[in-house]
C-alpha cells in the first residue's frame, strides 16, 4: 500500500519531471509530440476529474437543502439552473448557433451567463475605488509617498492631467520605467528562483507534502 | 564626326553599359542549427556594395537542375548577423555576415533529409547577377546547443540546493528572517476559534500543474494541521476538481498527523465551478453569509483578487494573501492584513514546518540569488565598458548569461 501511495507517485514524478525538464532542451519533433501527447492525457484526466467536481457540487448543496442550512434556497436555485441548462443544452444539441441563428442554449448563455459575468466584473470598478481610498489615506510616511506617486502617475496618464501639468508625464515615465520596473524584476527573480527550487524539490522527492501529509524527508 | 557620335552614344546609353553588380561571395546552405528541422539557413559574406537599392532575391529548387522558385526578397544591406543572435559557441555565421532562415512554407515546403539547392539573385540599377547554387539538407536536432548555458546553470542550481539541504541536515539551526504574514497564521486561526467562525482557504485560480498552486496546497497542509489542533471549521472552495482531490488528501493527512482524524470533514474541500466570476460570486456569497474570521488567499490570481479580498475586508476578517501574480500584488497589499510577496509564498512551507530539508533549500536559493546579483553588477559594468570602448571582447562572457532560444 505504501508503494502505491508513496513510492510509485514519487517515481512517476521523478521520471516525468526529468523528462519534461529535458524536453525544454530538445527541439526534435519527437519532443514536441511527447508534450502534445501529455497535454491530451491531461485533458482526459481533467474530464474524469470533472465528475469528482460535479459530485462535490451535488453533495454539498444536497446536504444544505436537506438540513435547511442558512441560504439553502440558493442551493435550490443552483439545482434548478443546472437542470434547465442541461435540458436546454440537450434540446439544442449543445450548439449555441445553428445556420447562423441562435439556439435556445445560445440565448440562455448570452442573456444570463454573459450579463452575470459582466456584472461581477463591473463591480471591480467600485471595489478599486474603495480599495484606493483605503490605500491612499496618508496615515503614515509610506502611505503619503504612495499617495503622492499615485497622484503624479494618474495625472501623467490622462490627457487632461498632461495638459494641466505637463511635467507629470516625465515623472510618470521615470516612476514606471525605473522604480516600478526595478521592483517588479526583483520580485520576478525571487518568484522564478522559488518556483524552480520548489519544482526541483518535488522532482527530487524532497517535498512530498502535496501527496498528502507525511514528514518530508 | 564618328568619334563625336560614339561619345554621345556612350553618354546616353551609359547605364546600359554599366558593369553588372558583383555576385555574393561565400554562399553556404546549412541545416538551421538547434531547430525541429524543415528549415535551411543561408549564409553569405557581406559586401562593400551592400545598400538599400541593391536587392537580394532568394531562389530555391529541389535540385540544381530543377526550376528555381523565388521565396524572398530584401535589401542587400539587411539580414546581418548581430550580437545576441547566436551564442559564440553555436554560431552558424560570423558577425557581419548575412544570414537568412528559410523555413518550410505552403509556397515551398521543405522536408527533412532531402537536398535543396539555393541561389541568390542580386538586382541593382536594372542589372542582375546570379550567385552559384549551394546545396543543403534540413534535419531536426536532438539538443539545442544554444541553451547549454541554461542547462549548466540548472544543474549548478540543483547542486547548490542539494548541498544546502545536506548542510541543513548536519546543522538544522538556519536563521530565517521573520515573515509577518506567516507569524500571523497562528493568530488568525486562534481568532477564528475564539469567534466560533470558519476559516476560508483559497488555492488560487491555477491548476495542479502550476507551481504556485502546489505551494498553496503545501501551505494548506500546515494550516490544516493547526486548524485540527484548534478544532476550528475549515472551508476550502475550489475551481479545479484535481486540486480539490489533492487538497482533500492533504487536509485528511494533516488531521491524522495532528491526532484528530475524527475532526476531519470530507466536505471541507468542495468544488464550486471553473468559471472565474461564477466562482468569485460564490466565494463572496460564502464570505457574506458565513462571515469567516480568517481568509487565506494563496496561489495565483487574476481579476478576481480584488473582488474576493475587498469583500473579505468588508466582513472584518483577518486576511492573509500569498501570490506570485505580481500584477495582483497591489490589490492584495491594499486589502489584506498580510501579504506574502512572490518568493515568500514558496518559502512559507519551510517557514511554517521548520523542516531542515525545506529550510536548507531557502539557503540554496539565497546563494543563487547572490550569484545572480553579482552577475547583474558585473554584466552591467562589462556591457557598458564594451559600448564605451566599442569592443566585442566582453561578449564572450556576456553570452554565457544570455537566454538564447
Amino acid at each position: 500500500m505504501i508503494f502505491l501511495k508513496r513510492q510509485l507517485p514519487l517515481a512517476i514524478t521523478f521520471v516525468m519531471g526529468v523528462a519534461f525538464a529535458l524536453q525544454y532542451y530538445i527541439p526534435h519533433p519527437v519532443s514536441e509530440e511527447a508534450i502534445t501527447k501529455v497535454s491530451d492525457w491531461m485533458k482526459i484526466i481533467s474530464g474524469f476529474a470533472l465528475v469528482l467536481g460535479i459530485a462535490s457540487v451535488f453533495h454539498v448543496h444536497a446536504v444544505k437543502i436537506r438540513r435547511q442550512a442558512p441560504g439553502w434556497g440558493y442551493s435550490g436555485v443552483l439545482f434548478a439552473a443546472i437542470v434547465v441548462t442541461m435540458v436546454v443544452g440537450f434540446w439544442s444539441g449543445g450548439e449555441s448557433k445553428v445556420d447562423g441563428g441562435q439556439t435556445s442554449f445560445g440565448w440562455l448563455y448570452d442573456y444570463t451567463m454573459v450579463p452575470l459575468q459582466g456584472t461581477m466584473f463591473s463591480i471591480l470598478a467600485f471595489f478599486i475605488a474603495s480599495a484606493a481610498y483605503r490605500a491612499f489615506r496618508a496615515r503614515s510616511r509610506e502611505a503619503s509617498v504612495l499617495l503622492a506617486a499615485a497622484v503624479v502617475v494618474m495625472m501623467g496618464r490622462v490627457p487632461l492631467g498632461q495638459f494641466l501639468l505637463p511635467w507629470t508625464w516625465d515623472i510618470t515615465q521615470w516612476l514606471m520605467n525605473v522604480l516600478n520596473s526595478a521592483v517588479r524584476r526583483a520580485i520576478l527573480i525571487g518568484v522564478s528562483m522559488g518556483s524552480v527550487a520548489l519544482s526541483l524539490k518535488i522532482i527530487l522527492g524532497k517535498e512530498r507534502s502535496y501527496l498528502g501529509g507525511g514528514k518530508d524527508q | 564626326m564618328i568619334p563625336a557620335s560614339l561619345l554621345l552614344l556612350l553618354l546616353i546609353g551609359g547605364p546600359a553599359f554599366a558593369s553588372p553588380p558583383s555576385p555574393p561571395e561565400g554562399i553556404r546552405v546549412l541545416d538551421t542549427p538547434n531547430d525541429a528541422g524543415k528549415s535551411l539557413s543561408l549564409v553569405w559574406k557581406a559586401s562593400s556594395s551592400d545598400r538599400k537599392d541593391r536587392s537580394v532575391q532568394v531562389w530555391v529548387a529541389e535540385s540544381p537542375q530543377a526550376a528555381f522558385q523565388k521565396v524572398a526578397e530584401f535589401p542587400s544591406n539587411s539580414r546581418y548577423v548581430k550580437i545576441g543572435d547566436f551564442p559564440w559557441w553555436a554560431q552558424p555565421a560570423g558577425k557581419g555576415d548575412h544570414y537568412f532562415k528559410l523555413s518550410s512554407s505552403q509556397a515551398f515546403p521543405i522536408d527533412n533529409g532531402k537536398p535543396y539547392a539555393v541561389k541568390l539573385l542580386i538586382r541593382e540599377s536594372g542589372q542582375e547577377v546570379w550567385s552559384e547554387a549551394a546545396e543543403g539538407v534540413a534535419a531536426p536536432d536532438y539538443f539545442n546547443s544554444s541553451q547549454v548555458n541554461n542547462l549548466v546553470f540548472v544543474l549548478a542550481f540543483t547542486g547548490v540546493l542539494l548541498a544546502s539541504i545536506a548542510a541543513a541536515r548536519r546543522n538544522p539551526h538556519v536563521y530565517l528572517r521573520r515573515i509577518a504574514g506567516l507569524d500571523a497564521v497562528e493568530e488568525a486561526i486562534g481568532r477564528s476559534t475564539e469567534m466560533g467562525r470558519p476559516i476560508l482557504y483559497l488555492t488560487g485560480s491555477g491548476g495542479m500543474s502550476d507551481v504556485s498552486t502546489i505551494a498553496a496546497t503545501v501551505i494548506l497542509g500546515q494550516v490544516a494541521k493547526k486548524v485540527a489542533h484548534y478544532e476550528t471549521t475549515l472551508k476550502v472552495p475550489h475551481r479545479d476538481p484535481i486540486v480539490m482531490a489533492v487538497c482533500q488528501e492533504i487536509v485528511k493527512e494533516a488531521y491524522v498527523e495532528a491526532g484528530r482524524p475524527d475532526a476531519f470533514k470530507e466536505d471541507a474541500n468542495f468544488f464550486i465551478t471553473d468559471d472565474q466570476f461564477s466562482y468569485t460570486a460564490a466565494v463572496d456569497g460564502i464570505m457574506l453569509r458565513e462571515k469567516p474570521a480568517a481568509n487565506f488567499f494563496m496561489g495565483s490570481y487574476f481579476a478576481e483578487s480584488l473582488l474576493l479580498t475587498e469583500t473579505g475586508a468588508g466582513t472584518g476578517a483577518i486576511q492573509i494573501a500569498g501570490t506570485d501574480s505580481d500584477h495582483q500584488l497591489p490589490f492584495f497589499v491594499t486589502t489584506c492584513d498580510y501579504t506574502l510577496i512572490g518568493e515568500e509564498l514558496y518559502a512559507a512551507s519551510a517557514y511554517l514546518s521548520r523542516e531542515p530539508v525545506l529550510v536548507g533549500t531557502l539557503r540554496g536559493q539565497d546563494f543563487s540569488k547572490a550569484f545572480i546579483m553579482g552577475v547583474l553588477v558585473v554584466g552591467t559594468v562589462l556591457a557598458t565598458t564594451g559600448v564605451m570602448l566599442q569592443t566585442d571582447a566582453f561578449n564572450y562572457l556576456l553570452d554565457l548569461f544570455r537566454d538564447f532560444k
